[in-house]
């Protein structure tokens, strides 16, 4: 057990190690490149607080996913159901523009996180009741949350002032995030993340809905031996799920962002999948893991900037990651037996 | 008092990160959209920053930056690390460009194709790639046997249906008969979506390529078609040799080298520049031989009388779609109505999408 959270870290070395490897043969010294890379973007406040504000979507959505992993439930869209929520959060800003109000932001939140939560009923009904797979369903659901992004931009929410460029309104300031400090872009949406760490910490080992789905993971005869109702906690991991990955959206679009557009999310739904795997379904791990994989995003550019080393270093990066931890995973808990064959053996 | 605390706090680290790097050498940021080797758009702007090196400036850039919440951490984190002028060459940069302008004083920021100009020292820059459309327009006007032009589209901006309306002009002027079929694919690199739009128009009859996207997918379809293309942004000729009739080049690097040096020799000011062929950030690639002497003759003749400013791209009368008059006969429309512009001319086919 000690080990099965201890691989992470190793992930993590190796990963460090094979990035030093790689930095050295494309000419550059690995100790300072890595350290451009890691060091470097959290060395001051600001830094740091860049940190969190990408962390905080990623631990969001893969809190979600943890759900939906646990349980056995594939769900690969949370990148589309962040969209949908991220076009509901906004229609509703844009819906309460140049109005003032205590109630607005909530409510966009609110939006936020139902818009989400009704993207992911859709491939989890299809999954319930007509038997479909959610991998491809949910996958496929990302393309049809980014294209109607794509329509509303451009067409009926474009703003009226600009130029028919593909954006909408800035948000007024009372359905914007609240920043935690002035002069740096943390937001108010990082509560959101802990809460649903703390949240999900409670549900999944403290409740029966927790104990359904982490036997479901473990195996679905038991499960269905026991008497669990396997639909509704489909439905409902699905709906904690894209609930999630919608707030991240929305905190996005009221926090650093401001308007919707077309690039409101660099991929964090899918990137968030490495981090659900990389923090282990545990939302303590989580959190770890976010940060992790954030700072391959913060040090890419910073080693591009500092040392000129190619951005999509980042990608390689986080590549990594996941193959030496699935690596990982494989060397440790499978015993490597090499089997000398005996003469009489081979007779049978 | 916590307030004034942290804002101390943040404003010391942000002197303490900048005046370290002040003594430092005079350094010149580039923040690029795409990958540097898009053969477009990003390209250009690369060998633009090329040329500011190659003047003995200190460059960095940072490619495929996404327009979103990452636009202005990095653009930050170039004023930070003590470059002393920024160029931010994407119009999603804009909003990010401006507010981390106002935290930097002493750095300035050159944003490409904005119009926001918030803070004394943001400058805006954009060329006049309509004139490279005119000429487009008259070699497409005389090269086309099915009087259809098709133009492949991405967002319907200003600059966008400029270049559609101003294409238009020039091939109505030598062939009254012509037709433009637009479509739309909302992206500026997509190459499979690109070599679709392509293959669409060819289908519907157009033997005239061209494109506002920054891919060479649509000159490389229109080359397997065997029907005629232009090069966007950088020579594409390479790409297509056959179908390649020449190419609108954007040519970033003197504007660069120029504004680099008056910022380093503290001459620089706020502007907003918009050349074209006459200052060269406009220029065409070689003309393909298949044009004939006659048409390349013609065709150099009327580069030379744009650049001089004796031809207009938009010289009246100009009509739009219904047939309302936009520009009066014997006038030029002025700048303030080209960087708005959001009606098609007559001859286009379709409406602007809404």
């Amino acid at each position: 057990m000690a080990l099965y959270f201890f691989t992470p870290f190793i992930a993590i070395i190796l990963t460090i190690l094979g990035g030093g490897i790689i930095f050295y043969i494309l000419g550059f010294n690995p100790i300072e490149a890595l350290k451009f890379y890691f060091i470097t973007p959290i060395s001051n406040l600001y830094g740091f607080s860049e940190l969190l504000l990408k962390a905080t979507p990623l631990c969001l959505i893969a809190i979600g996913l943890s759900f939906c992993f646990k349980s056995n439930n594939w769900n690969i869209g949370a990148e589309g159901q962040l969209t949908f929520g991220a076009i509901v959060g906004g229609g509703v800003a844009l819906l309460f523009y140049n109005q003032e109000g205590f109630y607005i932001l909530p409510l966009v939140i609110l939006a936020g996180a139902i818009g989400g939560m009704i993207f992911a009923l859709i491939p989890a009904i299809l999954k319930t009741y007509f038997n479909t797979n959610e991998i491809l369903v949910s996958l496929m659901l990302v393309y049809v949350s980014k294209l109607l992004l794509d329509y509303l931009v451009v067409g009926p929410w474009s703003n009226p002032e600009g130029f028919n460029f593909p954006e909408t309104r800035q948000f007024s300031d009372s359905s914007r995030m609240p920043l935690l400090f002035e002069g740096l872009r943390i937001h108010a949406g990082i509560f959101l993340a802990l809460a649903a760490v703390m949240l999900s910490w409670f549900i999944l080992y403290k409740t029966y809905l927790g104990f359904q789905i982490k036997v479901s993971g473990l195996s679905l005869k038991t499960a269905k031996y026991a008497g669990f109702k396997g639909k509704t906690m489909i439905l409902v991991v699905f709906m904690i799920s894209g609930a999630c990955a919608g707030l991240a959206g929305v905190g996005e679009i009221t926090g650093p962002i401001g308007q919707l557009h077309r690039m409101i999310s660099p991929d964090y739904g899918f990137t968030a999948i490495i981090v659900a795997f990389l923090g282990r379904l545990n939302p303590f791990g989580i959190i770890f893991a976010s940060l992790v994989v954030a700072l391959t995003y913060l040090g890419a550019e910073t080693a591009q900037i500092f040392l000129q080393i190619p951005k999509y270093t980042g990608q390689v990066f986080q590549g990594m990651i996941l193959f030496f931890l699935l690596a990982s995973d494989y060397l440790l808990f499978f015993k490597v037996k090499i089997l000398s064959l005996k003469k009489n053996e081979l007779r049978h | 008092m916590y307030k004034n605390f942290f804002r101390y706090l943040i404003s010391a680290i942000f002197l303490l990160g900048f005046s370290v790097n002040s003594n430092a050498d005079f350094k010149v940021g580039f923040v690029y959209v795409g990958p540097t080797g898009d053969h477009g758009w990003t390209f250009q702007h690369h060998e633009g920053r090329n040329a500011v090196e190659a003047a003995g400036i200190k460059t960095t850039f940072v490619e495929s930056v996404p327009e979103g919440a990452d636009a202005e951490r990095v653009i930050r984190q170039l004023a930070q690390s003590g470059h002393d002028l920024i160029f931010t060459t994407s119009f999603g940069y804009m909003d990010p460009t401006n507010k981390v302008a106002k935290d930097f004083p002493n750095v300035k920021f050159e944003h490409a194709t904005g119009y926001k100009r918030e803070h004394s020292n943001v400058s805006t820059y954009s060329a006049r790639f309509y004139e490279g459309r005119t000429l487009l327009g008259h070699i497409a006007g005389k090269m086309t046997k099915t009087n259809t032009i098709g133009y492949i589209a991405s967002f319907p901006i200003p600059e966008v249906i400029r270049g559609i309306n101003a294409m238009t002009l020039a091939a109505q002027k030598v062939n009254p008969n012509i037709k433009t079929k637009i479509v739309w694919v909302f992206t500026w690199y997509d190459p499979g979506k690109e070599a679709e739009a392509a293959q669409a128009l060819i289908d519907q009859g157009a033997d005239v390529i061209m494109q506002h996207t920054d891919s060479t997918a649509p000159v490389q379809t229109a080359e397997k078609a065997g029907v005629w293309s232009f090069g966007q942004a950088s020579d594409m000729q390479r790409f297509a040799p056959k179908s390649i009739l020449t190419s609108i080049i954007d040519d970033w690097a003197p504007y660069y080298v120029e504004r680099a040096i008056a910022a380093r020799d503290g001459t620089w000011n706020q502007q907003d520049t918009w050349h074209g062929l006459k200052e060269g950030m406009v220029a065409m690639g070689p003309y393909n031989s298949a044009m004939g002497a006659d048409l390349v003759k013609e065709v150099e003749q009327l580069q030379k009388d744009l650049a001089s400013g004796k031809v207009h791209s938009f010289t009246g009368p100009i009509y739009d779609q219904k047939g309302n008059i936009l520009v009066a006969e014997g006038k030029v429309a002025d700048d303030g109505m080209l960087a708005g512009m959001s009606v098609y001319v007559k001859g286009v086919e379709g409406d602007i999408p809404k």
